[in-house]
């Protein structure tokens, strides 16, 4: 941990090398069951309770392979365009940590389900690039290890660990990119912008919760350099753990600084393992890679072959939605927004709910007005996301329609969605129930402005000297009598027309 | 002794379903007999008295209540000790598993407990079933009824030895390379492979996946097919369990008709290697089988030479992945490293250099081997393709004969300790029941007659998913050799005991 | 005679996470080097044009419906734990002090 990191900052290093990128993303499937029992694929359960005897290696038990996952992992290929393999079977993956109940991950090694897609990613500026996808397979998650004793919580300096295999057997696809070249100073970008390209893809898919701090979406990050112009790679490093979209922005960014740094002195980079920091934002050093690294893959022996026809492919094909990007360019042109009006939806992540909320009867403007106003302040101060605060697209239009007509104002609606959310109904119903209604008795209203003029005379006097700029504190005053139920301009009109002004 | 334990099960299940005797009864005279006995023989790892007898009662009572039962109801069975049990230790015949209790009941198991048969425990095996004469177990071998200071074959010597000692009616095994039919053979009894997804694997404890099998060892032809239609029949937690139907296999042992039936001698199966007693009693049993109708004619299988090799390769490679999971972690034996860093790493070092013995450690290391970088193609891919030929051979034999046939092993029961050092002596025992377990195709091994006073095995292996055939020729050779002894083979064997 | 030596058996061993010693080590390099070598012959047929087979029994897509079945509870997961604390399995330190 003590080790020093010299780095070249990184407009230095992207003049002298040119970085050559790779990724495995790992995606958790949000089947029921595992990828080979019929023990819940949940999160978050007490430890050791999603386990059936499969789970935990027991001595006897046999694998069998859930049909969903094998069915998510071909619409995430397609999804990925990918070829997808008319026959491929599982292979063992032979190694010893103690998270792994047999001591060998089920995974597949030579013929993929997958193989050879792409995936075209739009910078923020619009710039295309287009990342081959080398393979998309299956295989199981490992169980979850707690480091104990020590000061730190991590693994260096432990004194025990603990294992809740709950997760172990969860279904995976690993999606692996073939080298990604020519990315330049946009490299860190490239990657982020990878990364959340696919959690998008699989969550569109409706194939994973695609929930990057629960590990649902989990990234390694190859990079090496090699001199501007070359064209062969330097040596890689693996840098695992970078679990968010900025994580992966910056360990791509700090190894590429890191990687330089080793160049200009002379020395060559270690192939190995890298542990991704976000407190302290760098990476140290995991293992070398060594012959301990010897898998011993072979075909697993509990498992048959899985064979594909074009009629299974095609039905699968058929389920899969319209594809983020796209959907993206067609709602943007359809409801009229600006560029930055339409990035700081998606990056609200309330384009969903503007959608239904359309749908459902409002114009494209309230909807956004809603979500990115009101509902995304409550969400923020709830600490959630906007979709999850509890507010149907119904409930938005039924507010648009109740402010059009004349009924409540834009402070009255606010409430009104109070009582919603407090559970009182419809807003209809909140404002029957709350006696919410603008009051439009003009009677009602002179007598409260008479008291605010005959309160403030001198604002009375100036406003018939001609200063009708004046009247907001004649509003002010009659709000505050009519605790907000009056409609600001009628009470505006009725105040120039007590004092015979002309507005 | 008990004329009870002489009987075969399906006399057992005759005279259980007249209300002649009861299954206590039954039950209660094996376990004496065990008590009488098996301090010398070592069959059984664990007796399961008291499950035993309350099975027992209770498919008493649900006679007498005139309830329908399965006919081997109240018949009882010993298991061996590689095969998971509820309520009863598992140990694989390894330190890494003593005391280990399972909480799920294997399928076959679950299957025995729906047939209602009181299980009477645990047989003794090779550890982990690796090895040909159960001088691998790690709680003492198991000596052959015929001859004490002779092994009964491996690794399922103990249930081979607690039939042929009449400590059990029926007992299950499992067999990668011959370890059900091979211990049949030089204990006298009956041993049958089911052809490879015949039988659920799930909770057997796996050496070798894709050659693993559980099956039946009994005394008599028909008892291994009344057991065989117990245990048999798809399993959707085995992904490799076939949907065929079991077969009429009670129907054809019964039947025994091996007239126009056309048996294969496998021409590479028999002469060199093979001892003399063997040899004479392999020849009388062609001339049986011709004098009664059968169609002798010979094959060859050239590349059956080949599949020594490709086992022990195929073999070491899968168990060397399916014991990795023994690590003292979750289960079983956990051991310290006695001195130096107490990391995780090393514990898992320190606990399999203890737990497992030296032919685990010997295969282990092997299969290691023979996946490791730069070496795969040359062994485990070129055993993969060995495989292919071996079966391409028994496809070409079975163009022309309907069963095949050979010695079940090369020579008779050896003495313990006789090969213990010299592993390859040890491995060329399973040279003619090997072929069957690459190939997927079933096989059994029924009693032949003595060599030297010792049993001889003859082997037949048909066709995968034609089972049957093994029951209608293994019952025509058993009734046409018990007719020459006046009586079964067993029979003749040595008092035990004092108590025969 | 094969390449098995003290130090490939070494190196397996660790592999296998078996410690050895070295008495053990010799011992099994001589014994795996005559089984290696009598085994080896299945090189002569293993021809390119032999496919391999992995499953005696061809089957393909065998599949289970993605419908929960029964799970262990934690005491029955743990019972058989050579060392358990706080609902999961304990394990000594997995990386050394240094």
């Amino acid at each position: 941990m003590a080790e020093t990191q010299e780095l070249v900052a990184f407009d230095e290093a992207m003049a002298k090398y040119d970085p050559v990128l790779g990724f495995e993303v790992h995606v958790e499937l949000n089947t029921k069951t595992k990828m080979f029992s019929a023990a819940p694929n949940a999160f978050g359960d007490v430890p050791n309770t999603n386990v059936s005897p499969v789970d935990l290696g027991l001595p006897g038990t046999l694998p069998v392979v859930n049909k969903s996952a094998v069915e998510y992992s071909i619409m995430i290929g397609l999804a990925l365009n990918c070829k997808i393999a008319e026959s491929c079977f599982f292979a063992r993956k032979n190694y010893f940590y103690p998270d792994t109940p047999k001591n060998f991950q089920t995974s597949q090694y030579e013929d993929p389900i997958c193989y050879d897609g792409y995936l075209d990613i739009e910078l923020e500026d619009g710039e295309v690039f287009r990342v081959e996808i080398e393979r998309a397979h299956m295989e199981e998650d490992a169980g979850k290890l707690t480091h104990l004793g020590g000061a730190t919580g991590r693994i260096q300096g432990a004194e025990y660990s603990l294992v809740d295999y709950n997760r172990a057997g969860v279904p995976l696809v690993e999606i692996v990119t073939k080298p990604i070249v020519g990315a330049g100073s946009r490299a860190p970008e490239l990657a982020r912008a990878y990364v959340a390209a696919v959690r998008e893809i699989v969550k569109n898919l409706g194939v994973s919760d695609a929930r990057m701090e629960r590990g649902n979406v989990r990234c390694d990050a190859n990079v090496s350099l090699m001199p501007k112009g070359a064209t062969q790679f330097g040596i890689r490093s693996e840098t695992k753990n970078v679990n968010s979209l900025r994580a992966v922005e910056r360990a791509v960014r700090f190894e590429i600084e890191r990687h330089a740094a080793v160049l200009e002195s002379g020395q060559k980079v270690v192939q190995e393992t890298r542990h991704w920091h976000e407190d302290t934002r760098s990476t140290t050093s995991g293992r070398p890679k060594s012959d301990a690294d010897d898998y011993r893959y072979f075909p697993e022996p509990d498992l048959v072959p899985v064979v594909t026809t074009e009629a299974w492919v095609e039905e699968l094909r058929s389920r899969l939605p319209e594809p983020p990007a796209e959907r993206r360019k067609r709602l943007k042109a359809d409801w009229g927004y600006s560029d930055a009006e339409f990035r700081d939806v998606v990056n609200a992540g309330v384009m969903d709910s503007i959608e239904e909320t359309i749908a459902a009867g409002a114009s494209a403007a309230v909807a956004r007005k809603w979500w990115m106003g009101e509902i995304s302040r409550r969400a923020k101060e709830a600490e959630v996301e906007p979709s999850e605060l509890g507010v149907s697209p119904q409930t938005v239009v039924e507010l648009d329609r109740l402010v059009q007509a004349g009924k409540i104002n834009d402070k009255l609606a606010r409430q009104v969605l109070d009582g919603v959310l407090a559970g009182e109904g419809s807003p209809e119903e909140v404002v029957d129930k709350r006696g919410l209604a603008v009051v439009s008795d003009d009677s009602a209203l002179l007598d409260a402005i008479d008291a605010a003029l005959a309160a403030q005379p001198d604002v009375a006097e100036k406003i018939r000297g001609g200063k009708v700029q004046a009247a907001g504190a004649i509003v002010g005053g009659v709000m505050k009598a009519t605790r907000g139920q009056a409609d600001a301009g009628r009470v505006r009109e009725l105040i120039f027309e007590r004092l015979g002004v002309q507005a | 002794m008990s004329e009870l334990i002489t009987h075969s099960a399906a006399k057992l299940a005759e005279l259980l379903a007249a209300s002649e005797v009861s299954s206590t009864e039954v039950t209660q005279a094996h376990l004496d007999r065990i008590a009488a006995v098996d301090g010398d023989v070592n069959a059984f790892l664990h007796v399961n008295t008291d499950e035993a007898l309350a099975v027992a009662a209770d498919v008493d009572k649900a006679r007498a209540a005139g309830e329908e039962l399965h006919a081997l109801a109240g018949v009882p069975i010993a298991i061996k000790d590689l095969i998971v049990t509820v309520g009863q230790p598992t140990t694989a015949g390894s330190k890494m598993l003593e005391g280990w209790m399972s909480p799920y009941d294997a399928t076959v198991i679950k299957k025995i407990r729906a047939a209602r048969m009181p299980m009477l425990g645990k047989t003794n095996l090779d550890e982990f079933a690796m090895g040909s004469s159960t001088e691998h177990s790690a709680f003492g071998p198991t000596r052959n009824p015929w001859d004490l200071e002779r092994i009964p074959g491996g690794s399922g010597g103990g249930s081979a030895a607690a039939v042929s000692a009449f400590e059990a009616p029926l007992a299950l095994g499992t067999d990668t390379g011959g370890s059900i039919r091979q211990p049949a053979a030089v204990t006298g009894s009956v041993g049958v492979k089911p052809t490879y997804g015949g039988v659920s694997r799930y909770g057997a404890i796996a050496m070798a996946s894709s050659l693993d099998q559980i099956g039946p060892v009994t005394r008599t032809v028909l008892d291994a097919a009344l057991l065989h239609e117990v245990i048999g029949g798809h399993d959707p937690a085995d992904s490799t369990s076939l949907t065929d139907p079991v077969g009429a296999l009670v129907e054809a042992a019964r039947s025994g008709d091996v007239h126009g039936m056309r048996i294969g001698v496998i021409k590479e199966l028999q002469g060199e290697g093979y001892s003399a007693g063997v040899q004479a009693r392999f020849d009388e049993a062609l001339e049986l089988l011709r004098g009664a109708g059968a169609n002798v004619v010979e094959v060859s299988c050239p590349n059956f030479k080949y599949a020594l090799g490709a086992y022990y390769l195929v073999m070491p490679s899968e168990a060397s992945s399916n014991l990795a999971k023994y690590d003292g972690v979750r289960y079983g034996h956990r051991a310290l490293p006695e001195d130096g860093s107490m990391t995780i790493e090393r514990v898992m070092g320190a606990t399999r250099a203890a737990g497992f013995g030296d032919e685990v450690k010997r295969r282990i290391i092997l299969g290691t081997y023979a996946l490791s970088a730069g070496y795969y193609d040359a062994y485990y891919g070129s055993a993969q393709k060995v495989r292919t030929l071996v079966q391409r051979d028994f496809a070409a034999a079975f163009e022309t004969a309907d069963v095949l046939i050979s010695p079940t092993a090369p020579t008779t029961a050896f003495k313990l300790g006789e090969k213990l050092d010299d592993p390859m002596a040890m491995y060329l025992n399973d040279v003619a029941t090997i072929p069957a377990n690459l190939a997927g195709v079933p096989g059994i091994s029924v009693p032949g007659g003595l060599a030297d006073g010792l049993p001889v095995g003859i082997q037949f292996l048909a066709p995968a998913r034609e089972d049957a055939r093994l029951y209608r020729a293994g019952a025509g050779l058993e009734n046409l050799l018990e007719a020459t002894w006046g009586g079964p083979l067993l029979a003749q064997a040595p008092a035990l005991g004092g108590v025969k | 005679m094969s390449e098995i030596n003290r130090a490939a058996v070494a190196h397996l061993a660790r592999l296998a996470h078996i410690e050895m010693t070295a008495e053990e080590l010799d011992k099994m390099a001589g014994e795996l080097d005559v089984i290696v070598d009598s085994i080896k012959s299945v090189q002569e047929v293993a021809r390119p044009d032999v496919p391999a087979t992995s499953h005696p029994i061809p089957l393909t897509n065998v599949f289970r419906e993605d419908v929960v079945g029964e799970t262990l509870s934690q005491e029955l997961a743990l019972a058989n734990a050579p060392d358990a604390a706080d609902g999961r399995f304990k394990v000594p330190a997995i990386l050394d002090e240094e």
